[in-house]
């Protein structure tokens, strides 16, 4: 079975200058979003309390909040949370009140309106501990990157290193700006995701570059452009069957994997369909228009000029 | 050109075979059980303890599936948690309290596995249900504390040595001392330096007023923070044993953190209770006669005493007054007295060494009771007899029967004088239904998508297609094999990660087959074509894997708890991976199509 029998190369270059604005124009709404909404951080940054607490029967939101509300918890946050009986409530931290009694209150509040509700799980995090979980997810984005550019350089050429981490920085800030935009929970599972992404939208650009890297060596004629088309074209079959099989783990996590795990298969199938598209249309452009060519590759034995000495 | 020496296939046949063997005690999986051992080192575990633990869980109609000693501890096995909660409060009932009892996890491999160190997945609490929690000490306070008791100390030192002072007072972190010149200054510098080694003295000129300000030096602030550590750790040690946890895991992390872990607790809220607990230590006078003791057994305790009773049982009369608080205890140790019987040494600071010294004077040859105070409760650690007046603060307590019970007086002396205040600044807490779904939701989701992928590739790749599949699962094998022998911590990322890891392993093969594919379109025979794929494809393997190596180094670096627990699964799962798609899978193709002399043509779709 096949599905990519292609004679001819596809001119991807030639769209490059087209692609290039789509790429910039999405890259510049999505810091917008989030510099102007800004992501919706989880407790694991924001620090605060999160209890899933499971009710019998359906559980009826307003109502719960209606509740708690009259009983002091006027800013507690109440949504469904996957199955009808499951019920997420949200608490920022109060100062003076230590947060591991806080949830325990709650509950013994929630317990008195219906009886027969179970406490699943508790998160409380800390106002430190959520700094200092911001500050390493942060470090931790930034070390990534600096070891794959690093990593890139040595084992291609600057160019392609420049043109790698462009294309990579361009997918995550994607990803965070849907998140920030669909103001879908960022947790440090999604921050997890959104690395691994990091790790696997180079992984194509690798491949892209690898196959490149070889058609200069190969290719006796043609222009940069058509030897970068050729290796793109080559590569398709592989870059595409390879995300329908990551892509088909991904959705059984999507949809079978419960709750907890939803946000971060989302964060890696935007972040996988992103990441084909960037390796293909950010990176290589770019490679190119920093001004990639054969003699890059092909080291020339200078032979020494003849000197007419005086 | 494609045949592997034998001495490759042997390779990876024994790593099939360790895979396989390390796999294995995933799926006897585990039982819930319960774990008796003894407290005191007097007592052991032997086979009368068993006849005992099974007379008890008879008598309550527990059913269970089997009694054994194993090592140190009596084990009890049960066939689900509820039974398992059941038979743990009827063995904690009945044996008392020099036992203790913890709820567990055990495998249910035979012995022989274990002790080749094959277990099953050690799950982490998102998993397996549990608390997570992370304290922080309160330096502050523990601080301000130990700087109001060095203010009393130069006090007192002043005052004993005659030397003149204006004021004493404590600013912050510093003790402040006025002179009215600058020979008591001098001489105020020497009396303190010999009395309170650990400050660290300056003499400046405040306006034209002689001062001396006194800051606790750096090593024995240093020395204060360590022993407040450790302190609290063996406090919270003895608080968890309570609870009847198996396996919690106590341990400092970082400076003045400590984080604490009980997995399978199902009783949150009694955790909590009992971890956050503050005691105080208490001296009372415990001068009664054998007539009160005699009326206060029979049920009229006299008015203005208490009941209670030592730690060996005898009951004592300890008056409700307090004549000295814990505050002023700055240290207690085990050791031994002139005559080499095991002791209890016990220091008060300055102004707590002048109330015992009148204290004792007043009342020799009569009982004094220390008490521990936790949540209204008094336990009483000891009840000597005073000796003699004791000047000093030096105190001796004599009369313990060995070095441990010594050890434990001391403990607790410690335990309730000494604990710097702890807060809870993290918590995770996960209850057990929920760790059961997590990881149903997670194999199951891992399960199936693997399948898809599998039909995928043998839709689309043929034979190749089942040979990848087949490296695929190796991979799995391995992972897991791995996972389980070294005891890595699974979680739920965790499980993300191993179908992460499921998904980007079959790129590899993907790679190679796309390139088989290559090599036949432009007319290579069969086997060279195999031959190239796979050589091509090695070096765009390695370099993309090596990237996504770097991701998972960094997340298990910078990560903590269940995101580490993904960022293990992805590094060893990247290695598995080579390993699988490349060798293996060869191994197999190599098996398959290597031998034929004339390959017409490949299955690879």
């Amino acid at each position: 079975m096949e599905l990519f029998r292609i004679k001819k190369d596809i001119p991807f270059m030639k769209y490059a200058k087209g692609t290039g604005i789509v790429s910039a124009a999405t890259f510049v709404i999505a810091v917008a979003f989030l510099v102007f909404q800004g992501l919706n951080l989880g407790v694991d940054f924001t620090g605060g309390t999160v209890m899933e607490v499971r009710y019998e029967q359906a559980a009826e939101i307003q109502g719960i909040r209606e509740y708690l509300a009259t009983h002091g918890y006027s800013d507690a946050s109440v949504q469904n949370f996957g199955p009808s009986q499951d019920v997420l409530v949200r608490l920022a931290v109060k100062p003076g009140v230590t947060s591991a009694k806080l949830s325990e209150d709650v509950l013994a509040v929630l317990k008195q309106q219906k009886p027969g509700v179970k406490l699943q799980r508790v998160e409380f995090v800390g106002p430190q501990v959520g700094q200092e979980l911001l500050y390493d997810g942060s470090l931790a984005l930034l070390a990534v990157s600096a070891g794959i550019v690093l990593y890139l350089a040595v084992r291609f050429e600057w160019r392609f290193a420049v043109g790698a981490i462009v294309a990579t920085f361009h997918d995550v800030v994607i990803i965070a700006g849907m998140f920030a935009a669909f103001r879908w929970e960022f947790s440090l599972t999604v921050l997890a995701a959104l690395l691994a992404i990091l790790g696997y939208s180079v992984n194509d650009t690798v491949v892209v570059f690898d196959r490149i890297r070889e058609n200069f060596r190969k290719m006796r004629k043609g222009t940069v452009p058509e030897i970068i088309d050729n290796a793109i074209t080559q590569t398709l079959s592989r870059t595409v069957i390879t995300h329908v099989t990551t892509q088909l783990m991904v959705f059984s996590m999507l949809f079978l994997g419960g709750e907890i795990l939803y946000y971060f298969a989302l964060a890696l199938t935007i972040g996988i369909v992103v990441g084909t598209y960037s390796s293909v249309l950010v990176a290589s452009p770019i490679v190119m228009w920093l001004g990639i060519s054969r003699d890059d590759f092909i080291k020339v034995d200078k032979k020494p000029e003849a000197e007419v000495l005086p | 050109m494609n045949r592997y020496p034998l001495w490759k296939y042997i390779v990876i046949a024994v790593c099939l075979l360790l895979g396989a063997f390390y796999t294995l005690p995933n799926y006897y999986g585990n039982e819930p059980a319960v774990q008796i051992s003894s407290d005191r080192s007097s007592i052991t575990m032997d086979a009368s303890s068993v006849q005992t633990v099974e007379g008890i869980l008879s008598l309550g109609k527990i059913p269970y599936h089997s009694v054994k000693l194993e090592g140190k501890n009596v084990n009890v096995r049960f066939s689900d948690v509820d039974i398992q909660t059941k038979g743990a409060t009827a063995l904690r009932e009945q044996l008392g309290e020099s036992y203790t009892v913890a709820q567990n996890l055990l495998p249910r491999s035979p012995a022989w596995f274990a002790s080749l160190h094959a277990l099953p997945m050690y799950l982490g609490l998102d998993l397996r249900g549990g608390v997570h929690f992370l304290l922080q000490m309160d330096n502050k306070a523990a601080f301000g504390k130990a700087m109001e008791r060095n203010a009393s100390d130069v006090r007192s030192t002043l005052r004993e040595k005659k030397v003149p002072y204006e004021s004493v007072s404590r600013q912050g972190n510093e003790v402040r001392i006025v002179f009215p010149d600058a020979v008591a200054r001098t001489k105020g510098k020497d009396e303190i330096s010999s009395r309170v080694p650990d400050l660290f003295l300056k003499e400046v000129q405040d306006g034209n007023v002689p001062t001396l300000i006194a800051s606790l030096r750096p090593e024995a602030l240093q020395k204060r923070q360590e022993l407040d550590i450790k302190q609290n750790l063996s406090t919270l040690r003895k608080r968890v044993n309570e609870l009847g946890v198996a396996e919690p895991i106590i341990q400092q992390q970082g400076e003045g953190r400590i984080v604490v872990q009980l997995p399978g607790i199902q009783d949150t809220a009694r955790a909590k209770q009992i971890l956050g607990r503050t005691a105080t230590l208490e001296l009372h006078m415990a001068d009664f006669s054998e007539v009160e003791l005699g009326q206060a057994l029979n049920g009229q305790v006299p008015l203005g005493w208490d009941l209670l009773r030592e730690r060996d049982g005898a009951p004592v009369l300890v008056r409700k007054n307090v004549v000295l608080t814990g505050e002023y205890i700055t240290e207690a140790s085990a050791g031994f007295d002139d005559h080499g019987r095991a002791a209890v040494h016990m220091t008060l600071d300055a102004r707590g060494a002048h109330i015992f010294q009148q204290l004792t004077r007043e009342n020799i040859k009569k009982r004094m009771a220390i008490l521990l105070i936790e949540k209204g409760q008094a336990e009483v650690i000891t009840a000597p007899t005073i000796q003699d007046e004791i000047g000093g603060g030096r105190v001796q307590i004599t009369g313990m029967r060995n070095p441990e019970e010594a050890n434990d007086v001391a403990l607790l002396l410690r335990a309730g004088a000494l604990a710097a205040p702890m807060e809870i600044i993290e918590e995770r807490t996960v209850g057990p239904s929920l760790g059961k779904d997590n990881i149903e939701r997670g194999f199951n989701s891992t399960m199936i998508g693997f399948a898809a992928i599998a039909f995928f590739m043998m839709l689309y790749y043929r034979v190749f297609g089942v040979i990848a599949s087949a490296a695929l699962a190796v991979n799995v094998l391995f992972l897991i094999g791995i996972l389980s022998a070294l005891q890595a911590t699974l979680t739920l990322p965790g499980i993300a990660g191993i179908a992460l890891t499921v998904g980007m392993a079959i790129d590899a093969n993907v790679l190679i087959f796309e390139r088989i594919r290559e090599e036949l379109r432009n007319g290579n025979s069969p086997q060279a074509a195999i031959n190239s794929g796979f050589d091509r494809a090695w070096d765009t393997i390695f370099d993309s894997n090596i990237t996504t190596l770097i991701v998972g180094v960094f997340l298990f670096w910078l990560g903590s708890g269940p995101v580490r627990g993904f960022a293990v699964v992805l590094c060893i799962g990247i290695i598995t991976s080579m390993f699988s798609a490349v060798t293996v899978s060869r191994g197999i193709v190599n098996l398959t199509y290597g031998r034929s002399k004339k390959l017409a043509g490949l299955s690879i779709g």
